[in-house]
């Protein structure tokens, strides 16, 4: 971040605004010091609270940089997952901490070091690292239960439908359990998702892995709204860490809302990587640009006038239909289109270099957090493949439903209360 | 600085009356542009009088009612470039080339009336900027020339399409497997035009992943995948296959009907030639449209022709105004006619599956060359 890089001192010293949910932060002394007079009233330290009552990485202040990985099981033992799930527990409250993996402790010096190295003195960058299981974590495909985890299966966790225009690779796609690593340092993210692949060899493999590089969503009321690779700035409306409302109403599963009582605490995680075809979007008009979205390219203000943050009028007429065209992305997916339905989105801009035609391979991660899919996306996602202008510079190529466990706190391991119900 | 009135005041006052009056809101701004300040009951100009040219009017909705802004010529009838769905609060750019002479210029604020107007005069042209007087005269020519165009491709897409279906339904393979590609190029040429209707374009031409779980796979692509049958497929029965070829035949009746009544503007004839080239740069050269037959040159060809007439139906919009532009693009389009040409086998091409990575790279790049350029004749044909 801007910030960092100015001050030229440790990152571990450094604020990088207010921070994520308040609670989650720990207070460092040295970094009041550093500041002096400089520094808000609010003490910070570049690390996030791995433990609580949900998982970090959520209503985290969104980091700029993310690595998220899908791994499938090979084992068939549950004592050996669970014991890597012990093990991914310690190491990421290590790294979370700022601390390598396996501690200070460098070893033999004729055995490979526990920790790879190369997040030593990058500071924990507000490392968060979230947790989450797919459906085919709990039933192989021909439906049977594995690791025991008959009954255990949430009634949300569906498998996601075809939807129209869905280019989806399945080798980018599903995975029995979810990695994602979040970060304002993109070697610190890379070294989190790089250790733990590391302590899973032999219990699971990389089925996928996708680097993020900008943050798509602003997830606290302090945060500038940032822009995707349409050049929009993009959630504009999003359910902030502020909004306790909002987030039990639409994130948070509750103990009542759930056939599964160990996910209370939890929520569900969608994950769909969404190629722009960046090229022929850049050769659209201004006009078609906006009439797209619904909004207005410079300020984010609805095309039915005001400011960012001014609500858009759907009902405001236009020269032919609504000044906000009714197949606007604005349009489609307003809350006010879906009975007050919403996501906490936190997505990330990315790219993979180019493709072999000399085109941008690049577009947006997309990453939401709801209470339940079949709620809170899957009619969402139906509207848009139907009726969304933007589809046309869309190309939807993974898809990923996970449950993410609650939090947890120290002495236990995540997804504990999967397998210890 | 002039500031115009709400109809009822004009009409009370007289125009004359108000030359004069100052507002502080609306300024002359550093590129050029003429200053409009649009609100609910008044459209102020920074300026009443500009030189001949490319006039820019940077107009400003200060009001709560969606805005227009209209340059009109001096019959007050006539337009001669407007830009509406001006929100609250938004500004819009009018750009617009006007010779020497009267006109009025007018806000509608709500969209409604004749709006607050007020005379513009434009006076004479820099030398080397000079209008042409009949450009509106080119610009209907340009809608004409190509509204005949798309409605003689529409009728030989409907006959080739009648042709098609009786062979598919009769299970005339060999003739069906021929027919395909040939006719599709007459849809492919006005593609735009076609999938401008949205209820008709996913029957005839959607392919299978467009599809949502559930809905019915029919149209063109329905029946490449049974001709051109991959591994593991099931082929239609005669019953099933006289359902899709009545289906094609059905809907692009009512397509060509329609297609018929369409209106041409020169804006649509320019962005519909870049449309092409985009369906030609996310489909073709990729050789997802023909999964099947991998038939995509005859699309790729069709989609090139189709764009190249709309481009030359308003080239001489562009003669004396943006002579590089188009130099560019009769240039770009002539070098991507000669790269396909090189796949010719026959009366038809080389399928894509045949192509090497390297030909299809080498396409790839001659599309985004010709499409560059041709992203911007929208702007230089309507203004």
């Amino acid at each position: 971040m801007g910030e960092e890089k100015k001050a030229g001192i440790s990152r571990r010293l450094l604020l990088t605004g207010a921070g994520a949910g308040g609670a989650g932060l720990a207070v460092g002394a040295l970094a009041a010091a550093a500041f002096g007079g400089q520094l808000p009233e609010k003490q910070a330290t570049d690390t996030i609270e791995f433990y609580g009552e949900h998982q970090a990485g959520i209503t985290t202040e969104a980091q700029d940089r993310m690595h998220i990985v899908g791994f499938d099981v090979t084992t068939q033992d549950r004592g050996k997952l669970v014991a890597l799930l012990r093990d991914w527990t310690a190491a990421i409250e290590q790294m979370a901490a700022g601390q390598p993996v396996g501690g200070a402790d460098t070893g033999s010096y004729d055995a490979p070091p526990a920790d790879t190295g190369e997040a030593e003195g990058l500071g924990a960058a507000h490392l968060t690292v979230t947790v989450g299981f797919g459906r085919s974590l709990f039933l192989d495909e021909h439906g049977k239960p594995r690791f025991g985890l008959q009954g255990k299966l949430p009634e949300a966790l569906i498998e996601l439908p075809h939807f129209s225009g869905d280019m989806v690779e399945e080798q980018r796609s599903g995975g029995d359990i979810v990695v994602q690593a979040c970060a304002n340092d993109p070697q610190v993210a890379v070294h989190a998702i790089r250790n733990l692949s590391r302590l899973g060899f032999g219990t699971v493999r990389v089925r996928f892995s996708q680097i993020g590089f900008g943050r798509t969503a602003k997830t606290t009321q302090a945060q500038q709204t940032p822009r995707n690779l349409f050049g929009f700035k993009d959630g504009t409306a999003n359910i902030l860490a502020e909004d306790a409302d909002a987030l039990a109403k639409h994130v948070w599963v509750g103990k009542d809302s759930t056939d599964q009582p160990w996910m209370a605490g939890g929520t569900y995680m969608v994950a769909r990587r969404i190629r722009m075809q960046i090229e022929t979007w850049d050769r659209s008009a201004l006009r078609e640009q906006e009439n797209v979205v619904g909004r207005i390219k410079s300020t984010g203000a609805p095309l039915s006038g005001g400011e960012e943050f001014s609500e858009p009028d759907f009902a405001m007429a236009g020269s032919a239909g609504p000044i906000i065209p009714v197949d606007s992305h604005v349009a489609v997916l307003h809350p006010s289109a879906h009975n007050g339905v919403q996501m906490l989105r936190r997505g990330f801009n990315y790219t993979d270099g180019s493709d072999g035609l000399g085109r941008l391979d690049a577009g947006l991660f997309f990453i939401a957090f709801v209470i339940d899919a079949r709620t809170h996306f899957v009619p969402l996602q139906k509207a848009m493949s139907a009726n969304d202008a933007m589809n046309e510079y869309l190309r939807h190529t993974s898809s990923g439903l996970y449950a993410i466990p609650p939090g947890i706190q120290p002495g236990q391991y995540l997804g504990q209360q999967l397998f210890e119900s | 600085m002039t500031k115009f009135l709400a109809p009822a005041a004009l009409l009370a006052l007289g125009a004359l009356a108000l030359t004069g009056c100052t507002d502080n809101n609306a300024t002359a701004s550093a590129d050029g542009s003429i200053a409009v300040s649009a609100s609910d009951d008044a459209c102020t100009l920074a300026t009443g009088t500009a030189a001949g040219g490319t006039l820019k009017f940077s107009v400003k909705n200060e009001g709560t009612k969606v805005n227009e802004f209209y340059l009109l010529a001096e019959d007050g009838l006539r337009i001669v470039g407007e830009v509406e769905n001006i929100g609250p609060g938004v500004t819009r750019d009018l750009v617009v080339m006007a010779p020497e002479g009267s006109y009025f210029a007018a806000c509608k604020p709500g969209m409604v009336g004749d709006g607050i107007r007020s005379p513009f005069t434009v006076t004479a042209a820099a030398a080397g900027q000079e209008v042409s007087a009949d450009r509106a005269a080119l610009q209907q020519t340009a809608a004409d020339q190509y509204a005949s165009y798309v409605k003689d491709q529409s009728q030989q897409l409907l006959a080739g399409t009648e042709d098609f279906a009786a062979a598919f339904a009769a299970g005339e393979e060999a003739e069906a497997k021929q027919l395909y590609p040939q006719v599709r190029m007459h849809w492919e040429r006005i593609e735009p035009v076609a999938e401008s209707f949205g209820d008709l374009d996913p029957i005839l031409d959607a392919r299978e992943a467009d599809l949502e779980e559930g809905q019915e796979f029919t149209g063109w692509h329905r029946a490449e995948k049974d001709l051109w049958a991959p591994k593991g497929y099931t082929k239609m029965s005669q019953a099933q296959r006289q359902q899709i070829a009545d289906g094609l035949v059905k809907h692009t009746t009512e397509l060509v009907t329609r297609a018929q009544a369409l209106e041409f503007t020169p804006d649509k004839l320019a962005n519909g030639a870049k449309e092409l080239l985009d369906e030609v740069a996310t489909g073709k050269v990729t050789g997802e449209e023909e999964a099947f037959s991998h038939t995509d040159l005859w699309d790729f060809q069709a989609n090139l022709e189709g764009a190249k007439i709309a481009y030359e139906d308003l080239a001489p919009l562009l003669e004396g105004t943006d002579d590089e532009l188009d130099a560019q693009l009769k240039e770009n389009f002539e070098k991507l006619q000669a790269q396909l040409d090189a796949y010719r086998v026959g009366e038809g091409f080389k399928y894509y599956d045949q192509l090497g990575t390297e030909q299809v790279q080498e396409l790839a790049a001659g599309v985004d060359a010709l499409s560059e350029p041709l992203s911007r004749l929208t702007a230089a044909v309507v203004k």
